[in-house]
């Protein structure tokens, strides 16, 4: 059982750490557009 | 549009948990491996995904050499990068199932050889993508990506041809399967594939976004010397 929780936990972590790296780079790109406006 | 995407989000997000319930429940377990075979739900539909995934990022990118459609390069770029996230799932599920029922965590055997390689394809390809600051990057991408997908066939047919150590194909492969089971493949296959799209949707408008923050960019670098003088 343990195995299986393992590969079931291991693969959401995998896709949480990839959607964390998108919204950084939305938030970074926003930062940007912002800094971008103001000049 | 606005409105579409949480909708779907949303109903993503359900299906997703319906077909978790379906993997750990409903699904009967299996009499030889025991409980741990349910890591097929996640492993099996995650390498199928991949599959579309590259499979899309291949037509695309014929589609760029075609056209040079700024469209389809970013469907092949976002397509890659996804589709690189459910491959490291498949590499990742793979020898956790594989220490319980084989007993070693990893062989060098030609499906699981030609995974690694398959994903290393795909990595390098985002790595020429995020690195090269050449124009002809997407093109030079495309053609990777062409001769890339050349793997897909081969680590599909590997366990059709060869003996490995990975077990033959159940579904299509002229194995059987119990029906449940089967039902409950499908249901996961289904919510990781609305799952991929959704992240695919908003990786796309990620990449157009960024590519009109870059164009501001060069607009502004081009303005600023002329407003200095």
């Amino acid at each position: 059982m343990n195995f299986l929780y393992a590969a079931y936990a291991a693969t959401w972590i995998i896709h949480i750490l990839y959607l964390g790296s998108l919204v950084r780079r939305y938030s970074r790109l926003r930062n940007e557009i912002e800094e971008l406006k103001r000049k | 549009m606005k409105r579409v995407f949480p909708l779907l989000g949303g109903l993503t997000a359900v299906l997703l948990s319906y077909a978790l319930y379906q993997a750990l429940v409903v699904a009967p377990t299996d009499q030889l491996q025991g409980d741990v075979y349910r890591i097929i739900y996640y492993h099996v539909p995650s390498a199928w995904t991949a599959f579309v995934l590259f499979f899309v990022n291949f037509v695309a990118s014929i589609v760029y050499l075609i056209r040079r459609s700024a469209k389809a390069d970013m469907i092949a770029l976002v397509t890659a990068e996804v589709g690189v996230v459910f491959c490291t799932v498949v590499l990742v599920t793979g020898p956790i199932w594989a220490r319980p029922v084989w007993g070693i965590w990893w062989t060098w055997d030609l499906r699981l050889t030609l995974t690694l390689v398959m994903w290393l394809i795909y990595v390098s390809y985002l790595m020429l993508r995020r690195f090269s600051s050449s124009g002809q990057t997407p093109v030079m991408a495309a053609v990777l990506a062409v001769f890339g997908a050349l793997d897909m066939p081969l680590v599909y047919f590997s366990i059709w041809y060869f003996r490995t150590q990975h077990p033959s194909p159940v579904i299509g492969g002229g194995g059987s399967i119990d029906p449940v089971m089967l039902r409950v493949w499908m249901i996961n296959w289904a919510a990781f594939l609305c799952f991929a799209l959704m992240v695919c949707w908003s990786r796309y408008r990620l990449e157009r976004l960024q590519r009109e923050v870059e164009e501001m960019q060069a607009l502004e670098s081009m303005i600023e010397p002329r407003s200095a003088r």
